[in-house]
């Protein structure tokens, strides 16, 4: 008899943890809680998948070779730089490979001279050039490139992290998969094409001089349509003095609205970049357009004060991404680490501007290798359809379990209640995330749940016929139910726990739904009918079991 | 008490040659869809496949011919296009030729908003997945697959004697090629989903296999003396209508899923539902006549009961 009880309390506080730990799934009546009860339940309920908030989920791929150039180009212009400070003539430096570095000369004596300079670079190595012996050829070390590469992830991670801080998703997931990979994941986002350039955007600023005394030479028209680069590129291609290159303004006619480019000669050496900024605002000019103000740290104060004194009334671009966004010249040395990033563009375009040039820029350029985007509409049509699905399935199984098997078939049912109130609670408890086919699970589980009772009462319905008394038809049809019912559970779990595993995303949230669900009505199945059946026959010397 | 059927006695056994040979020409089929699978000529989803998937919802209805023809006339005539009901969804899908750099999903919304200026619309949802996800997709199924049938024969194996597992499992997989079989000759879209779905109704129809089994088993202990076939067809007809009555509570809520669930869960409860129809069937025409197929007789039944 005390066994009875002890299951009757067992089964009581199944439910009422599982009752407990569902209640913040439901914010209204979670809020009209007590405090006291609020600090003993959990605070967080079951999370929405994408697929029915709506949100985006994307995978990106560091181009991580791209990342080795960009560090390789770095070095070309550094070697120019220290060229020119130590006054060594040499006439071109240029990176032939992804990972190698030519340099050349005319004067065979000053191999030496250059050769020595690869004391300041410990990253590369010399090579034998085999050609001409005015040539020397450098290539970075693989320790080095392999480093870049490590660092270009990890780099990439912390920018699209502080980018999507300063964009403001509740909840986002910024995490690394596998060795280059990166899984960006923005719930409840509204406006999905912005955020996914916001993430996108390599957002390399770069500060360069225009090379203005060979634009006149090259011919270049003074705007051209939107579409029409290439062609211009080609043109100039020919007549491109070393060391400078084209790159194009982005501008909008006034009146018209339409697009255009302005082409500039600018010098591939680069004066500055966005690594000194210490900030970047949007304010608003005093024509009623916006543009973005950025702040220099300490060191790129100094730089960018040096750097305007030595150029006064000559032109400097700021180029965003091998865009030009101005070219204003510089009227004086600009002192206290100021300056401003006017252009074409609306509020928004200025606050991403601002949001991407605070958060740095990333090391190489990203491809977005699966991008799954769920518009908060289809979700809400999701919840809609999922939960009437399960509403109607309920009831069909509710009425046929009390049609079929009477007041045996309510018991079933209950344990049904039982088992679907202890899968919430215990998929809040796990925090999980229910999605679509989670939603399926659901009603899987509904169907599932009630197969045991109906491997039961078959059983019972087999030891009554057979002559048995209601008690001991009870006990028997339970037993012997029982292996039948752990067998073909364990069986389910099985493929289960294999689709947890493998599974990715809304996969995973519907073999998460099943294995509890599969759990939670093994214990329903067992635990919950039999004690009230006990209880009845307790109670009540039952002469004939309503089966 | 309510019975949906009485005490029957139906000879199952006797029919096994005409349910070898139905089950014989599904397994066929689904060989054949699991070869063009490999071969990459199925109608594989684009989560497999790769490509890019659009679903939009317009405001007034949108004649499918005229979104055809606008791809077309846009350089994406080798989109395929699906509707949903009243609802102005359309759901265009672009397979693995494009790649995500080329901004498929983009340039379907301009190709829209261009050509149909007075029906506004919204992206309900938008998918790009790169061949090489695709391509770890496929084999993470397949290593799914693989493990949980692996999982099933120990377990059933180690439950019950090797040829109860044997026949469990080659039930199961006759379940699954024959909903993949189904799907194949209906071009139905093998997506994620779809998989999912092959996989749990393995699963599930293990369940009915083993309702079954666990019957013969015990009869096998009882009842010695019996003919093997009398035996097995007792069985069955001994637990039928549990069969009976535990496949029809799923597939009473499968149906509402299937019909009511939404475009997403559509194909996903279809598979299932089929699955578990052809699971109840087969423990019943394949499980069973599959362990008199087994060699020894009757001698060699009760091994190690």
């Amino acid at each position: 008899m005390k066994k009875v009880r002890a299951r009757l309390l067992l089964l009581l506080l199944v439910l009422l943890i599982s009752i407990v730990c569902f209640l913040p799934s439901f914010p209204h009546l979670y809020l009209a809680l007590p405090t006291w009860m609020k600090s003993i339940v959990p605070n967080k309920g079951i999370a929405l998948g994408l697929d029915l908030q709506g949100g985006i989920h994307m995978v990106l791929e560091v181009d991580e070779d791209r990342a080795v150039e960009i560090a390789v180009d770095r070095s070309v212009v550094a070697i120019q730089d220290l060229l020119v400070e130590k006054k060594i003539p040499a006439e071109s430096v240029k990176r032939t490979s992804p990972t190698r570095i030519v340099i050349q000369f005319q004067n065979a004596d000053l191999k030496a001279q250059i050769q020595k300079l690869l004391d300041e670079f410990p990253t590369f190595t010399e090579v034998d050039s085999a050609g001409s012996g005015n040539t020397i050829a450098w290539e970075l070390r693989e320790t080095e490139s392999k480093r870049i590469k490590d660092s270009a992830i990890n780099q990439a991670l912390e920018t699209i992290r502080n980018r999507i801080d300063q964009f403001g998703v509740a909840e986002p997931l910024v995490q690394r998969q596998g060795l280059k990979q990166i899984v960006v994941q923005l719930p409840g986002v509204r406006d999905p094409k912005r955020a996914k350039d916001l993430i996108k955007e390599t957002a390399l600023l770069e500060f360069k001089m225009l090379d203005e005394d060979n634009q006149m030479k090259l011919d270049l028209p003074s705007r051209i349509p939107k579409d029409r680069e290439a062609e211009v590129l080609k043109q100039a291609e020919a007549k491109l003095p070393e060391g400078s290159q084209v790159l194009f303004e982005r501008a909008v006619e006034r009146d018209t609205g339409r697009e255009y480019r302005i082409p500039y000669l600018v010098k591939k050496r680069v004066m500055l970049t966005g690594d000194v900024l210490s900030d970047a605002r949007v304010s608003i000019g005093q024509f009623n357009d916006p543009y973005v103000s950025i702040t220099f740290d300490a060191k790129g104060g100094r730089e960018f004060e040096r750097i305007t004194g030595e150029n006064v009334k000559k032109r400097m671009a700021i180029v965003l991404d091998n865009t030009i966004y101005s070219a204003p010249v510089i009227q004086e040395r600009i002192s206290g680490g100021r300056a401003q990033i006017t252009g074409t563009f609306s509020t928004q375009e200025a606050n991403d501007l601002a949001i991407v040039l605070r958060a740095g820029a990333l090391p190489a350029p990203l491809k977005i290798i699966q991008d799954l985007t769920v518009g908060p509409s289809l979700g809400k049509d999701s919840i809609e359809k999922g939960v009437r699905a399960t509403l109607i399935a309920g009831a069909v199984v509710i009425g046929f379990m009390v049609v079929y098997y009477r007041l045996s078939g309510v018991i079933a049912n209950f344990a049904l209640v039982l088992n679907l109130i202890c899968l919430m609670g215990a998929l809040s408890a796990l925090n999980a995330t229910l999605t679509l086919p989670g939603i399926a699970g659901i009603v899987l589980t509904i169907g599932m749940g009630v197969d045991s009772n109906v491997l039961i009462f078959e059983r019972i319905r087999e030891e009554l016929r057979a002559g048995k008394a209601v008690r001991l038809a009870v006990d028997g049809g339970y037993d012997k139910a029982l292996l039948t019912i752990v067998d073909s559970h364990v069986t389910t779990l099985i493929t289960g726990v294999a689709l947890f595993l493998f599974g990715t995303g809304p996969i995973k949230g519907f073999a998460v739904t099943l294995c509890l669900g599969i759990a939670i009505n093994l214990f329903t199945a067992l635990v919950g009918t039999k004690v009230i059946f006990d209880i009845i026959n307790q109670r009540h010397k039952v002469e004939q079991l309503s089966i | 008490m309510l019975e949906i059927l009485g005490k029957t006695n139906v000879d199952f056994m006797g029919k096994r040659r005409y349910a070898f040979l139905f089950s014989g020409i599904m397994v066929v089929l689904g060989i054949i869809g699991l070869i063009q699978i490999a071969r990459g000529a199925a109608n594989l989803g684009i989560d497999f496949a790769g490509g890019t998937a659009v679903q939009l919802k317009f405001d007034q209805a949108i004649g499918i011919e005229e979104a055809r023809k606008a791809l077309e006339t846009n350089g994406l005539g080798n989109a395929e296009l699906q509707e949903f009901g009243q609802e102005n969804k359309l759901l265009i899908r672009v397979k693995a030729s494009t790649t995500i750099e080329e901004k498929t999903a983009e340039k379907v919304v301009s190709i829209f908003t261009k050509e149909f200026p007075g029906n506004r619309f919204v992206v309900e949802s938008s998918t790009e997945i790169g061949p090489t996800i695709g391509k770890k997709l496929q084999s993470d199924a397949l290593v799914a697959i693989v493990i949980s049938f692996a999982g099933i024969i120990l377990y059933i194996a180690a439950r019950f004697e090797l040829r109860f597992g044997v026949a469990a499992a080659l039930a199961t997989f006759h379940d699954v090629l024959a909903v993949l079989g189904a799907f194949f000759i209906l071009d139905k879209e093998i997506t994620l989903l779809v998989v999912t779905a092959l996989l749990t109704l393995a699963g599930y129809s293990l369940t009915d296999t083993v309702v079954v089994f666990d019957r013969i088993r015990e009869n096998l202990r009882l009842r010695r003396r019996e003919h093997e076939v009398t035996m097995v067809n007792n069985a069955i007809n001994q637990v039928l209508s549990r069969t009976i009555v535990t496949s029809l509570t799923v597939v009473l809520v499968l149906i509402p899923l299937t019909l009511g669930g939404g475009e997403v869960l559509h194909d996903f409860s279809l598979a299932l539902l089929w699955g578990v129809i052809f699971g109840t069937y087969s423990s019943i025409f394949v499980a069973s006549p599959l362990l008199l197929l087994w060699p020894g007789g009757s001698g060699r039944l009760l091994k190690r009961a």
